[in-house]
């Protein structure tokens, strides 16, 4: 096996190539991990693969490097790299592809760079391996990589470790590590899930840059559409292990023909304008368990008898391909059906909860600094900012979870105390708090009845008969079946855990519900769902909400008023409409300009 | 909580146990050796300490008899009984300790908790037979609830130690966040929140503890430091007869062989229930 | 164990950032480790002093039956052991001793503790030394076999037997040894140790073969589950992933990107595993009578002999003390966010 020498500064002749690939499981024969799978990367192209959890979009990505996880398997298909057949080499000359030909960019780089070894070698580490260049030669190379990425070039960061590099240049390092063999094809897992939109932007302007001044065909693996509106020529659609549509950018944003392609953007919010969100019923079928003919009909509001058959794919336009049988047939489709006019400027308000002079400390060091706003009754009020901001602090401290603070905090026109235990029984019943992963705060050894029943017991709302009752009903509301109160956490998803947590807090029939992130951990179909529940309980129970989020278009669809926080000061509030259509601060401009919107695409 | 799924939760739980094999295995082997243990005594030929024939032949039951030629399987019958109470009462006396000390420590926090660590590596400074040596200098008539007290509380800070790690990844959960938000009462915090969610760990730290224990007792009988010199015990059996391992192996052997698959079948028993815990988070 | 950490290829070749400019927080940092280690050795003391001394009467202790016949040897004892001062007092006296080498005078036979030791450590320091030069590469290898082939056959038949070896009681493991190799079916060894005139142990190498693959059997196995262990969670990391997709060949991956993150917990383990041998050794020592620390802290237990009891305690709890401290200083060194933490 030679390795061809990668020509500087030359145009790839060649992308490549997926044909009908499936991907199995060793331990179940005959239940596949994503199936019939097609796709063509074309040089200077990127390309999306959307889906949520459980789509089998990773499984996509990994095996277009002729790799597979533990326990998982190619089954069927082809990766053609030019006229070579990458799943068809042997081990050794796959291994010679990979990173030269096909470079990968992992998920969670922070933990993808190895712990114990500078990154100026990690960076060189496969040019070293191949031979290729001196070493002279090689650490010039790394230098411009880095310099490419925006990143400094200097001996003192060639030496650093990854855990002395902040999340995005980490995320550059891996950039640049992936571009340096000047690769054809370049798979992105996720890379910037987790990041700032800040950082996220400026990760996304380097990628966008190299790929089309180094003609690098891209496959962007990702949950984020609005991502995906911003940097991809092409989108695909994946749901439950298949492509359900592919086509041009303009086409899958302005004329989506698959129901989940719909109801997917139908649960987007938008920075432009308020949406009702919609969520989509059920979950995604796991390998297994998926229905025969389209997979996407047991949740699909379009479904008939037919397509339990095998679904045809149809070809809608310029290479626009949607696996639906009734995809002609659909009623026209548009962006704005969804639209609410913003939250009314001239309601009447009437505070419940004041926040005046807050600064808050852990230990030494103050995190938050002068910090107040109101929030009135039936009110949803959004506390925005990108991490290290202070916004969940502050929602601690209303929440009673963190007491090193100063300042006021009045409900109902008394101070709460520092901390639960120095609140009255009355205050920590009528603040409630809901947390952002619903997989960390549900005890994993009750049962959801046990769960909800506790705070009507201790705060004396209901017990024995009386308390059942209430949790069939609170189930009722948070849209659970109610067997689901004999169950334990860990049979629920994410969305339904989350639920849960909230039928707690509306256990103890609170007059404010303080929101830490709810939906950052759940997939935005979920997300939906999540934020119609909370609107509908804020309109029919007069529930106030302090609602902590990065989603600044999540904001405009769900909160009347915003505070928008940088280092744990406010840099600006009011209400949504007015701060997000003409923001006053330089910092909102910014956090605006680099927010990925979705309602961007030409039409 | 309700009884319906009281039981159901343990008539599963045991259901999957059983399909873990080292558990099933091991908890067979223990089970044996117990009933060894506990009904040895009435099915034994001899008396614990008649004398049957002359020392270290083959005179007596199938085994042969001892230094003093009383009958060796006649001993190994009797001879389980104070080694498993003795190994089970230790193992309780430092889990209960050891929780404690530790979930405490991982609760509370600051500075409580670096002191209580810091004494615990002073104790971890110790192997555990070295203390049980300390004090059997120190005391002119050892009794048996010496033993217990000692090998316990040399375990005690190991199994803090364990304790602290697992109730400290709780603690920062948000479920525990949750409770304290309620207004829930730290006792119960600690035991209805928190413990309820370390029993694997802990089991299986039991089960390891109490191979531990099994060793430490019988090493304590097999150095010749016994709480009655006369009693049959698997551990000092060996100590009085291991002169004679050339000409009767069997006086010598037998208890070994005893301890060695008491031992394994906890140690056994320990690794199915840390795997069964791995397994169940997986799912 | 300085063998295995030469064997892995150090982080970088241009090693030398960790000196002088932040040499200053390195020291600092060194001196709040020994301080810590002294501290802990000093609770030791008390804690050794209390033990022999707050229960019971030590007279009564040496003397057993004959405490009520000789008046006379009980107020020698206790003009001998200074009963009649105050505990604080004694105490002092003790520790003072201690750090200048006067570890008093044994109850038995009169003589100076000092001298009574000083051969049996040398000796007991061979023993442990030799445990661990076969067990630490033993452990590696078969722990790397393990991972490269892990759930085989092999992987699966060695996890179970070390299960089984790791539940024994090491005096269990030595007399089975005993009776397989040495009198009952094979006769390959002596079943003790030969030290004819007082001459060192070593020169009878033949007879510390069976202790030496006592101790070895007793530690190897916890050695080789936590290797393997850490190894198996290294390779399913991302980095070892993501290397792993950028081409690199497998036994590179093994070499530079596993290894190097499993060095840590190895040395952590393996200090635990000597410091456990520092105990160990006294029931090997004991059941093949061996002269070193150990049988001879039997003996003094058995006499009652406390001088000598403090005395070998505090030499057992110093070196699990030292071990800890060293592996500690090295865990650090081979971390290098830890490492650039220290020096930041």
């Amino acid at each position: 096996m030679t390795t061809t020498e990668p020509v500087e500064e030359t145009t790839p002749a060649y992308g490549v190539s997926v044909e009908g690939l499936r991907v199995g499981l060793t331990a179940r024969p005959g239940v596949d991990v994503v199936d019939d799978i097609d796709l063509l990367l074309s040089p200077g192209e990127v390309v999306g693969l959307v889906g949520e959890s459980g789509s089998g979009k990773t499984t996509v990505g990994t095996a277009m490097l002729g790799y597979c996880r533990d326990g998982a398997i190619v089954e069927n298909g082809k990766v053609l790299l030019g006229d070579r057949d990458i799943l068809g080499l042997g081990t050794n000359e796959v291994r010679m592809v990979r990173g030269t030909e096909i470079a990968y960019m992992p998920q969670d780089p922070a933990s993808a760079l190895n712990p114990a070894i500078r990154i100026g070698r990690q960076i060189v580490e496969l040019l070293e391996l191949r031979g290729i260049g001196t070493a002279q030669e090689r650490d010039e190379r790394a230098r411009a990589a880095l310099v490419e990425v925006g990143l400094p070039d200097d001996d003192g960061f060639l030496r650093r470790y990854p855990h002395q590099l902040s999340g995005g240049q980490v995320q550059r390092v891996a950039l640049a590590m992936a571009f340096l063999p000047r690769p054809n094809v370049l798979v992105l897992d996720e890379p910037t899930t987790g990041l700032d939109v800040t950082t996220q932007g400026m990760v996304l302007d380097s990628m966008n840059q190299l790929c089309r001044s180094h003609q690098v065909a891209a496959l962007y693996v990702t949950h984020d559409l609005a991502v995906i509106a911003n940097i991809a020529d092409r989108v695909a659609v994946m749901y439950a292990g298949r492509i359900v549509e592919i086509g041009p950018r303009e086409a899958i944003f302005t004329d989506p023909r698959h129901p989940y392609t719909r109801a997917l953007l139908d649960a987007i919010p938008h920075l432009s304008q308020a949406r009702a969100l919609g969520g989509i019923p059920g979950n995604t079928p796991s390998p297994g368990s998926r229905p025969t003919g389209c997979r996407f009909r047991d949740r699909c509001a379009y479904a008939q008898d037919r397509c339990a058959e095998e679904p045809p794919r149809l070809i809608i336009g310029d290479a626009h391909v949607v696996r639906c049988v009734r995809a002609e047939e659909l009623p026209p489709w548009d962006i704005n059906v969804g639209r609410v006019p913003d939250a009314d400027p001239e309601r009447v308000r009437e505070a419940v909860l004041k926040v005046d002079g807050l600064d808050v400390f852990y230990g030494r060091k103050q995190v938050v600094f002068d910090v107040g706003f109101e929030i009135a009754r039936a009110e949803c009020v959004a506390l925005v900012g990108e991490s290290g901001s202070g916004k969940t602090t502050i929602s601690r401290c209303v929440g009673g979870l963190h007491k090193d603070w100063t300042g006021t905090i009045d409900f109902d026109g008394h101070p709460v105390g520092h901390g639960s235990r120095r609140r009255s029984a009355e205050d920590r019943k009528r603040i409630q708090y809901v947390f952002q992963n619903p997989y960390q705060s549900l005890n994993p050894r009750l049962t959801v009845e046990q769960i909800i029943r506790r705070p009507m017991e201790l705060f004396g709302v209901a017990k024995g008969r009386a308390a059942r009752d209430r949790v069939a009903e609170l189930l009722d509301a948070v849209a659970l079946r109610p067997a689901v109160a004999r169950a334990k956490t860990h049979l629920l998803s994410g969305g339904e855990r989350q639920r849960v947590a909230i039928a707690r807090a509306l256990a103890a029939e609170p007059d404010i519900l303080v929101c830490d992130e709810i939906t950052s951990a759940l997939d935005v179909s979920v997300q939906g769902s999540i934020v119609a529940l909370l609107e509908e309980l804020r309109q029919s129970r007069g529930i106030s909400m302090l609602f902590v989020t990065h989603n600044l278009a999540l904001v405009r669809s769900i909160a009347a008023r915003v505070q928008i926080l940088n280092a744990g000061r406010i840099v600006e509030s009011g209400l949504v409409a007015r701060v997000l259509d003409s923001p006053q601060e330089d910092y909102t401009r910014t956090l605006l300009a680099n927010s990925p919107r979705i309602d961007v695409v030409d039409r | 909580m309700s009884v319906m799924t009281a039981v159901s939760g343990v008539g599963g739980r045991v259901r999957r146990g059983l399909g873990q094999p080292r558990l099933a295995v091991g908890l067979a082997i223990t089970l044996v050796v117990v009933l060894v243990a506990v009904v040895g005594p009435w099915v034994a030929p001899y008396g614990e300490q008649t004398i049957v024939g002359r020392p270290f032949t083959h005179e007596g039951s199938w085994l042969g008899t001892d230094y003093l030629g009383e009958d060796v399987w006649s001993r190994v019958l009797h001879g389980g009984r104070s080694i498993l109470v003795i190994a089970l009462l230790c193992t309780l006396v430092g889990m209960v300790v050891g929780v404690l000390i530790g979930i405490i420590a991982a609760y509370v926090g600051g500075w409580l908790d670096e002191l209580i660590m810091r004494l615990n590596d002073v104790a971890l400074a110790f192997p555990q037979i070295l203390l049980a040596l300390l004090v059997l200098a120190s005391v002119d008539e050892p009794k048996w609830w010496m033993i217990v007290a000692i090998v316990g509380i040399s375990h005690a800070p190991r199994v803090a130690r364990l304790a602290r790690g697992v109730a400290i990844g709780l603690v920062g959960r948000d479920f525990v966040a949750s409770a304290e938000a309620l207004g829930e009462s730290r006792t119960r915090v600690l035991l209805a929140e928190i413990l309820p969610n370390m029993t694997a760990p802990l089991l299986a730290e039991a089960g390891l503890r109490l191979t531990y224990s099994i060793g430490m007792v019988a090493g304590i009988g097999f150095l010749g430091f016994s709480t009655n010199p006369s009693a049959a015990d698997w551990g000092q059996m060996i100590n009085e007869n291991r002169l004679a391992l050339l000409v009767q192996p069997w006086a010598v052997l037998a208890p070994v062989i005893m301890i060695g698959i008491f031992a394994i079948g906890t140690n056994l028993m320990a690794d199915g229930i840390s795997r069964m815990a791995a397994t169940r988070s997986d799912s | 164990m300085t063998d295995t950490a030469t064997a892995v290829p150090a982080p970088t070749p241009t090693a030398p950032a960790r000196s002088a400019p932040v040499g200053g927080a390195w020291v600092r940092w060194v001196l709040r480790r020994i301080g810590l280690a002294v501290l802990t050795l000093w609770l030791v003391s008390l804690l050794v002093f209390a033990a022999t001394t707050a229960l019971g009467d030590p007279v009564r202790a040496i003397l057993g039956r004959d405490y009520e016949a000789s008046p006379g040897r009980v107020a020698q004892l206790r003009e001998q052991l200074h009963l009649d001062w105050s505990w604080p007092h004694r105490y002092l006296d003790w520790l003072g001793g201690l750090f200048t080498g006067d570890l008093g005078t044994s109850v038995s036979n009169n003589l100076p503790v000092s001298s009574l030791i000083g051969d049996r450590i040398v000796n007991s320091a061979v023993l442990v030394a030799a445990a661990a030069i076969v067990a630490i590469p033993v452990s590696f290898g078969v722990a790397l076999l393990c991972a490269r082939f892990r759930q085989g056959k092999l992987d699966q038949g060695v996890q179970v037997g070390l299960l089984g070896l790791a539940a024994l009681p090491e005096f269990v493991i030595g007399i089975l040894l005993v009776a397989l190799l040495s009198t009952t079916v094979l006769h390959w060894f002596p079943a003790v140790t030969i030290s004819e005139g007082g001459s060192a142990p070593w020169h009878h190498p033949v007879s510390m073969v069976l202790p030496v693959i006592t101790l070895v059997l007793a530690v190897a196995p916890y050695i080789i589950r936590i290797l393997r262990a850490t190894l198996l969670e290294v390779l399913d990391s991302d980095y070892v992933e993501l290397a792993r997709l950028k081409g690199v060949p497998e036994r590179v991956v093994l070499r530079r990107h596993a290894l190097l993150n499993a060095v840590v917990p190895g040395i952590q383990v393996i200090a635990l595993q000597l410091a456990w041998l520092a105990g160990g050794v006294v029931i090997v020592e004991y059941l093949f009578s061996y002269p070193g620390i150990g049988a001879s802290l039997v003996d003094s237990v058995t006499n009652s002999d406390f001088p000598m009891v403090q005395a070998l305690s505090m030499v057992i709890a110093a070196v699990y003390v030292v071990v800890n401290l060293v592996a500690d200083v090295l865990a650090i060194l081979f971390t290098p966010k830890a490492r650039t933490e220290i020096s930041s």
